[in-house]
């Protein structure tokens, strides 16, 4: 419909260059021009450009098109092609939402917790970071997807590392990240590399073609260990979580709430990528990896990061620690090997995007005003700061899965995928790990609402520019959790994309 | 004014109510008064929908769909509009005696306190009307959460710790079991309607039934069957229009009911019967009475004694339920309304005694009837309702559930009630009798708010009067039972 109209026709068919390029053009114009404000502005209009780029992008491929787009015109597999589907499209969506969101709240945020000289730099690094994550997401090379992995990864090192201004501990943070994401880049550079032996190709859909008569071959099998692990570290999964906790407390907290929403989520992109579309998903299934990896350490996620967060006297490592534990309901949803599973998983990446971002951006308000996220430090600011305060409230219902929230809507689908396979005893485990959120959140809630102020210091509510960007994300994961209507159709549209309508999700075929 | 109108006021009064509370929060008298007024019209709408109500007509509204084929839906049924007549009805009332005990007592935090009670009373609203086990689910959630204020109010390591047991029992079990049971109704049925005769006949067998049905009984913790009564006499470390509101009519009614409505909607009754699903349950239950019982006598305390009793109560209508009969179900939907009306009048007696006396231990209030005799002689009149002695409300309910307990044949729970009838009577009654035939100790004058012009101590008008309607109400009810019961009995026709 879109396309009909003559002067956009032209434009739109630049779409998936534009989403990558216009954010990557705009870090360096923000370093040269040197002025903190203008740099700001700048990496905002450049958000809100992806935004628009991305929703027009969905709109075109939610029918279950596709879109090929060959950079400077060289045709793949040799050249490098750019390539839109529902699954892509929807992850590109939840990126560009979450950056034109979190950018109005860091500019109040970064004014306190980076110093003057560096704020530039930041928006830089912030664009290039987000660059990255696009073009991991966007493009259909394999190697391509390293090179944008890279650049996103980089430039989050020296974010995390910003955030030493507040605390020093952040640059220890930063290295460990450095290194385990290192590792990681290289697990799976040296897959990628093994592919290349086997197939001599890098395009993502001539890779799939021409891998499909070798699925016995050793090199293959050890090219989808190597993959299949090296991104493992990039997604946190559990036992390879450790750099998380310290990296999202530490980093400036505009980059925590930036970082919980996007990072890992693309993470889990490129993993369904590689595992149903490079790999052919029966592969990935005869692999093993699937019932013996990706399921067992879903759940293992799911309860020990839960308990471990009741544990942490810092709100921010808490939220971390959930993450780790929600990132385990996304695993879980992949290991069904379902359609369901796949848009309970898809649907979880948006909701807990929203969730979690809008949870780590109340903790950065909490301490944007207090200085700390220590929990016993926080006794009695729910009369202080009221709306930060139901903020964390509200974000921590849709962490629990209390109904009207998309927290519940992501265990409602997860849920229906384990009872469509008579897996009760799953069934079982997703509420019971449930239940321990509620331990956590409560015990915060208990802390800001029923407990006196230690002191009498008089702590103002957080300014209406944090609580902008807070209130929008909180009101958003309780409106699609009402209306699940674009969310559960792109979240279906991208399962299908990837496993194609292996069994149909429950409830839609009525 | 149409139904559908009315149907969607019901949810947007007590909305409203909550909202214009936190903006009249400086202005203690326009914001106590504006929620009396909104009680009063709430009232007045369900009545409306009441007199208006027509078996016959589809009345349901659909507010939004959330997936397709799962909606949040109202819809009127008599079940649905006879709790909400009863918790909005007694909503007046208790918001008359809060006000006085809230004031009376020099509690804090009166805008929180009146807040989260008008929105318990909409999460209320919206379980009594809802079309689909999904918006009940939804409403259920609510409530525990809007409660959750309430119950920790007075702050107090006390409070929070019973406010935790109450949080994590409810929340608990409804995430833990009710969830899994709805998606598995979802799942196998394809619909979470509420429909005449049950949805889920043929569409699932065997070991299933009990299973599923064990899944929504513990799941549905607020009716505070055995062993998920904790969180009850935990929650008693609220102050009392909480307890007496709340823990005896909206949450624990909310609780029986949704389980009534799973019962009767969910499963259906023939369906219940005909599989013998439920035969399980009537044991469960039947212990669930008994034993609270026999821990009620033990308390000393006298909101604690009350919880209990609760506890007991609450397992008549799980036990109407799994009785699966018609008469069974009719006598639970009757038990609703009674113990209702006779125990709150016994909390709000409580809340009376602890305003004039800060008396809690019932081995402190020898001689005290003398003193207050109007609470007293509400007191005795609400635990002969609850004993289910006539002329008082509460003895149709226990009739319709003896009969039903004979229709199944079942003649072990006809002694179980009976039994526990005794045990009713051996720890209500003697509170009553040590109040008026005990004397005071010499040493403790009664009461510190006693003058010396006047020989009763009664607490302040706001705070006696509401129980002694509450207790004439009981008597109300016994003479008024055929209507009610000629009003539910469409939620059994199919099985007549």
């Amino acid at each position: 419909m879109l396309a009909t109209f003559a002067p956009l026709s032209g434009f739109l068919l630049h779409l998936p260059i534009l989403q990558v390029i216009i954010p990557l053009i705009t870090a360096p114009i923000v370093v040269v021009i040197g002025i903190a404000r203008i740099g700001w502005l700048l990496a905002f209009l450049a958000s809100i450009a992806s935004l628009v780029v991305s929703y027009l992008l969905l709109m075109q491929v939610i029918d279950g098109s596709v879109i090929s787009y060959q950079i400077g015109g060289w045709a793949p597999p040799l050249g490098i092609e750019y390539r839109v589907d529902a699954a892509n499209a929807f992850v590109l969506l939840i990126l560009s939402v979450i950056s034109t969101v979190v950018l109005p709240y860091a500019k109040t945020s970064v004014e306190k917790e980076i110093r003057a000289g560096s704020q530039t730099l930041f928006y830089t690094a912030y664009l290039l970071c987000f660059t990255g994550l696009l073009g991991v997401v966007i493009t259909g090379d394999a190697f391509n997807v390293f090179v944008f992995l890279e650049i996103s990864s980089l430039s989050t090192y020296v974010l995390v590392a910003m955030g030493a201004e507040r605390d020093k501990r952040a640059l220890t943070a930063a290295f460990d990240y450095l290194v385990m994401g290192t590792i990681g880049a290289t697990f799976f550079v040296i897959g990628i590399g093994l592919l290349y032996m086997m197939t001599g190709t890098l395009n993502i859909v001539d890779l799939a073609s021409r891998l499909e008569p070798l699925s016995g071959n050793r090199t293959v099998q050890a090219a989808f260990a190597f993959i299949v692990v090296g991104i493992g570290l990039k997604l946190a999964i559990y036992p390879l979580h450790l750099w998380l906790p310290n990296a999202y407390t530490y980093a400036p907290s505009a980059v925590t709430s930036f970082l919980a929403a996007t990072a890992t989520k693309v993470a889990i992109y490129v993993l369904l990528r590689f595992m149903f579309s490079v790999f052919a998903p029966e592969f990935s299934l005869a692999s093993g990896a699937l019932q013996y990896i990706i399921l067992p350490f879903g759940v293992i996620a799911m309860f020990a990061a839960s308990i471990v967060a009741v544990f942490q006297a810092d709100l921010k490592r808490t939220l971390a620690y959930s993450s780790v534990a929600q990132i385990g309901y996304m695993l879980l949803g992949i290991g069904y090997f379902s359609n369901t599973g796949l848009s309970a998983t898809m649907i979880q990446l948006f909701n807990h995007a929203v969730t979690k971002a809008a949870l780590f951006m109340a903790v950065g308000a909490l301490v944007y005003r207090t200085g700390t996220s220590f929990i016993p430090k926080l006794a009695g600011l729910g009369r202080q700061m009221p709306w930060t305060s139901a903020a964390i409230v509200a974000g921590g219902l849709s962490l629990i899965g209390i109904p009207t929230t998309v927290g519940f809507i992501s265990k409602w689908v997860l849920l229906t995928g384990a009872l469509e396979k008579d897996w009760w005893w799953m069934a079982i485990l997703i509420v019971a790990s449930s239940l321990i959120a509620v331990i956590y959140i409560w015990q915060v809630v208990e802390v800001l609402y029923l407990k006196e102020p230690e002191n009498e210091t008089v702590v103002k509510e957080a300014p209406l520019s944090m609580l902008l960007p807070i209130w929008t994300l909180i009101i958003a994961s309780f409106y699609f959790g009402l209306d699940t209507e674009l969310t559960l159709t792109s979240a279906r549209a991208a399962a299908d994309a990837f496993i194609g309508a292996v069994s149909p999700i429950a409830g839609a075929s009525q | 004014m149409s139904v559908q109108t009315a149907l969607i006021l019901t949810l947007v009064i007590p909305f409203v109510a909550a909202i214009l509370n936190m903006v009249l929060r400086n202005h203690d008298n326009m914001r106590d008064g504006m929620t009396f007024l909104a009680s009063v019209l709430l009232f007045g709408t369900v009545v409306f929908l009441v007199s208006n109500y027509n078996n016959n007509a589809n009345q349901a509204i659909m507010l939004l769909s959330v997936m397709p084929g799962l909606t949040i839906s109202l819809n009127l049924e008599p079940l649905g509009l006879l709790f909400a007549m009863i918790a909005s009805g007694l909503w007046i009332i208790t918001h008359i005696f809060g006000v006085g005990y809230m004031r009376g007592n020099n509690e804090e935090h009166h805008t929180r306190f009146f807040t989260s009670f008008c929105v318990a009373i909409f999460a209320t609203m919206g379980i009594a009307f809802s079309a689909n086990m999904f918006t009940l689910f939804i409403f259920y959630e609510l409530l525990t959460v809007s409660t959750y204020p309430l119950v920790a109010h007075k702050q107090t390591p006390e409070a929070k710790l019973g406010a935790r047991t109450y949080m994590g029992i409810l929340m608990g079990t409804s995430i833990g079991f009710l969830l899994v049971a709805v998606v598995w109704t979802w799942q196998v049925a394809g619909t979470l309607d509420f429909v005449q005769g049950g949805i889920l006949d043929g569409k699932i067998a065997g070991a299933m039934v009990p299973i599923l049905l064990a899944l929504y009984v513990f799941g549905i913790g607020k009716a505070a069957i055995m062993p998920f009564h904790r969180w009850l006499p935990a929650a008693m470390v609220a102050p009392t229009p909480v307890s007496a509101l709340l823990h005896a009519v909206a949450v624990v009614k909310a609780g029986v009911f949704t389980m009534l409505k799973v019962g009767i909607y969910i499963f259906g009754i023939d369906f219940l019967s005909q599989t013998g699903a439920s035969e399980w349950l009537v044991w469960l239950a039947s212990a669930s009475i008994l034993i609270a019982s026999l821990i009620a006598m033990t308390k000393d305390n006298l909101k604690a004694r009350l919880a209990y009793s609760t506890v007991s109560q609450l397992s008549y209508i799980t036990l109407g339920m799994a009785l699966a009969t018609s008469m069974g179900a009719l006598g639970g939907g009757m038990q609703i309304a009674m113990h209702a009306m006779g125990k709150i009048t016994l909390f709000m007696c409580a809340g009376a005694i602890y305003v004039a006396t800060h008396k809690t231990k019932i081995s402190e209030m020898t001689g005290l009837g003398r003193a207050m005799p109007f609470t007293f002689i509400a007191f005795l009149i609400g635990s002969l309702s609850i004993i289910g002695i006539p002329p008082l409300g509460g003895s149709w309910s226990k009739w319709l559930l003896m009969v039903g307990a004979a229709d199944a044949n079942q003649k072990f729970a006809i002694a179980v009630l009976m039994i526990s009838s005794l045990l009713n009577v051996a720890y209500m009654l003697p509170i009553v009798g040590r109040g008026f035939f005990l004397k005071a100790p010499v040493a403790a004058p009664v009461g510190a708010a006693v003058s010396p012009t006047s020989r009763f101590a009664e607490a302040p008008l706001l705070c006696v009067l509401p129980p002694v309607l509450t207790a004439i109400g009981t008597i109300l009810l016994f003479f008024y039972a055929g209507q009610i019961e000629a009003f539910l009995l469409p939620i059994v026709s199919a099985q007549q």
